[in-house]
């Protein structure tokens, strides 16, 4: 039994599902529970809420209805988009190249290495910047004539970097290829358009922002085609077979509908919170690094690298004391590595292991903030490593 | 507000450690469920006895169903350091080295402790079968478990009054079998893992390819010699014999040859017939003795010269630098350089200390 006061401090790793969410949730098991597919009145009320959950989605995006397909969650979008895209490129055009950043998150990163391990792509990586940036003048002299899709992270789980993805998707609309961004951590944060954004193809992910895990959504632009991978059923245009998860499709759509209509007042309320920690970590702390970009960042998030730290410790001795923070080099099982993308942004291992992610989100107070600031000093020097 | 001190338990996943965190949650006590991610060989992280990442699930699921906090610590390379190369150094030094003592030292009772005492933790609990008590002086016994062929207080006897003053044994007033029963109450579902006896870090294998692979300079052959010097034959590197050991020396003779001795210095290992076999007294070096201090004199104790071996009635002078000279009063066929000496007043471990000859 938890009598501990716990301060959550991992919204990037997930959230508490909203209960407004949860409530719309619910019918959608024991009382609206027919197939979409299936022709019959219970079918056709099942298809009738999917459908308005998609437009819903639709219209947080800036998209047509027929745009939106829904996945298991983030992943599986940024799955289905990698592969769905190269395969069909490498079909039509004998395209064979992947464009990607250094600084991708796992689901995009590991799904490009095994295309090309196994499936003989190329895989091309777009320099970045300290701040984990990529800076679209340089994104022109990367495109082959038989680059098969690009893509960049809209922001960056582990450092929190804001990508100019309006001004990469110009840049690739111009050269007509395919730019694919993976937005699971920016959805929940940035005003989503994928019109001014000139993106063809966009994952999003609902735990991140309030709404329920096992669910996602990939916006794919008329006239993209992918090859699908997940097949059987003709659900969701013949892209994504299986019986759709109606319940968790609900609760994907209203909470980015609340996540988007509720964003401005929150990042307000969020940016100052966590500049104040920001600020004070560095002024508290010795040999401490913010890592990503200063201002084009998450609103809600802060990371750190700390000299000579074990993160596991630090994480440890963060848990102990109440506080649910996490690191881009820890391990569950016991064994750190440095991150990738720490290591793509030049740091050494010696920087990167000491890692430490803060991200704020709807229930974080000043008073959490001022508490955390008091015990992160001693803790990061219980956590260095002796010499 | 618990009045119970905090307890980090080191755990396995396996029944003992296990069932020693189950029973201080159920006293009462906060406890913090730790465990150490040991060096395997790159590849063979499933094969390791101990420790492998099923293990890890395993120690974090018992946790979850004891509602204690869990944490896996990375210590590959401290015990890569410490406890793999002092097994390799032994060996290669024509000693039988005992790797497990260097372990509960340099890490379960070293790095973890410290990392236990810096989370805010009292005690290091482990599922160790061994009891400790208070002596009137205020300094802690350590003494035999109760159940007598579970007993492992042999590999407690390096650690010091400031080490046990911080650690636990629930086990050790339990017979194996309570344990397995007590596991079995608390649904806990290691109930029917096997105990296993090996060396952690070998996994399956046999140490002598383990030692071929990461300290080659062992396979040094040299002339296998009788007492009086001459040669017999010819080893194929002294780490792979054991004093006493028969078989395995191809040698052609009329009656059972054994091995007596390595010469280190000579690459010679030393055989001989029965007759020659055995030791009645042995010196041991760095020499722990619990109670901190030797103790004064000579003593009559009972000694254990390996973990199995049988207790054997023994007389012991403390020496100066940490030495003990022991006198035994039957021949002992098989002291082992590099082996520890372990001297127990009845169920109190008095010490230990490494066999030098």
């Amino acid at each position: 039994m938890d009598t501990k006061n716990r301060v959550y401090f991992d919204y990037a790793a997930s959230t508490p599902v909203d209960e407004r969410v949860l409530a719309a949730m619910l019918p959608f098991f024991s009382e609206t529970y027919g197939n979409p597919s299936s022709l019959h009145y219970f079918g056709q009320q099942a298809e009738a809420a999917l459908e308005g959950a998609r437009e819903s989605v639709a219209r947080a995006l800036h998209c047509r209805s027929e745009e939106i397909i829904f996945t298991a969650c983030g992943t599986e979008s940024d799955n289905l988009a990698l592969r769905g895209m190269a395969f069909l490129q490498k079909k039509l055009k004998s395209a064979n190249r992947l464009v990607i950043s250094p600084v991708e998150h796992h689901a995009v990163s590991s799904t490009a290495r095994q295309l090309a391990d196994e499936f003989g792509f190329e895989v091309d990586f777009l320099p970045v910047d300290d701040y984990g940036m990529v800076n679209p003048d340089e994104i022109e002299g990367c495109l082959k004539p038989d680059t098969a899709v690009v893509s960049v992270v809209y922001a960056n789980n582990e450092i929190g970097t804001i990508n100019p993805i309006n001004e990469i998707g110009a840049i690739c609309r111009r050269r007509g290829i395919p730019l694919h961004t993976d937005a699971v951590q920016a959805a929940a944060h940035l005003p989503m358009d994928v019109q001014r954004d000139q993106v063809d193809l966009l994952a999003i992910g609902a735990h991140k922002f309030y709404g329920p895990k096992g669910i996602g959504a990939l916006f794919t632009r008329r006239g993209t085609s992918l090859l699908p991978i997940v097949t059987g059923g003709q659900q969701e245009s013949g892209l994504r077979a299986g019986t759709q998860n109606i319940p968790y499709i609900v609760g994907l759509a209203e909470a980015l509908r609340l996540a988007q209509e509720e964003r401005q007042a929150r990042v307000e309320r969020l940016i100052p919170l966590r500049d104040a920690l920001i600020a004070g970590v560095l002024e508290r702390v010795d040999k401490a690094r913010l890592t990503g970009h200063p201002s084009q960042r998450l609103p809600n998030h802060a990371s750190f690298v700390f000299k000579g730290v074990d993160a596991n410790t630090m994480l440890m001795l963060l848990d102990m004391a109440g506080f649910a923070c996490s690191s881009g080099s820890a391990c569950k099982a016991g064994i750190p590595q440095p991150s990738d993308i720490l290591t793509a942004i030049g740091l050494s291992p010696n920087w990167a292991l000491g890692s430490l992610r803060v991200t704020l989100g709807k229930d974080s107070t000043h008073e959490q903030v001022e508490a955390f600031l008091k015990i992160l000093p001693g803790i990061v020097e219980k956590s260095r490593k002796n010499a | 507000m618990n009045e119970l001190p905090l307890v980090a338990v080191a755990m396995s996943g396996g029944v003992d450690s296990s069932v020693a965190a189950a029973l201080l949650a159920e006293q009462g006590y906060p406890v913090v469920g730790m465990m150490l991610r040991l060096w395997s060989e790159p590849g063979m992280e499933e094969e390791n006895r101990c420790c492998t990442p099923d293990a890890v699930s395993d120690a974090r699921r018992i946790s979850a169903r004891l509602g204690i906090p869990f944490y896996a610590l990375d210590v590959r390379d401290l015990f890569r350091q410490h406890v793999v190369q002092s097994f390799l150094d032994g060996y290669l030094s024509g000693k039988t080295p005992n790797p497990c003592m260097v372990c509960n030292l340099q890490v379960k009772w070293g790095f973890l402790l410290e990392k236990a005492r810096s989370l805010g933790a009292e005690y290091l609990a482990t599922g160790h079968y061994a009891r400790l008590a208070k002596g009137e002086d205020g300094k802690v016994i350590l003494m035999k478990g109760l159940d007598r062929y579970k007993d492992q207080s042999y590999f407690l006897s390096l650690l010091d009054q400031q080490q046990l003053s911080h650690t636990l044994f629930p086990l050790g007033d339990l017979q194996k079998s309570e344990v397995r029963e007590i596991a079995r109450r608390f649904s806990l579902e290691v109930a029917s893992k096997s105990d296993s006896q090996d060396l952690c870090f070998l996994g399956n294998q046999d140490y002598r390819q383990f030692l071929s692979r990461h300290a080659p300079g062992v396979n040094r052959s040299g002339p296998i010699v009788n007492s009086n010097g001459e040669v017999l034959g010819s080893h194929r590197g002294l780490a792979f014999y054991t004093i006493g050991q028969r078989k395995g020396l191809e040698i052609a003779s009329l009656e059972p040859i054994y091995v007596l001795s390595k010469d280190y210095l000579s690459n010679r290992l030393v055989v001989g017939g029965e007759a020659e076999l055995g030791q009645c007294e042995l010196y041991a070096e760095n020499m722990n003795w619990i109670a901190g201090n030797p103790p004064e004199g000579t003593l009559h104790l009972q000694a254990k010269i390996r973990y199995r071996a049988k207790y054997a009635p023994v007389t012991v002078t403390p020496l100066e630098d940490r030495r003990a000279h022991a006198v035994f009063e039957d021949s002992q066929r098989d002291i082992t350089p590099g082996q520890y000496v372990v001297f127990y007043n009845n169920d109190i471990v008095l010490g230990g200390g490494m066999i030098s000859g």
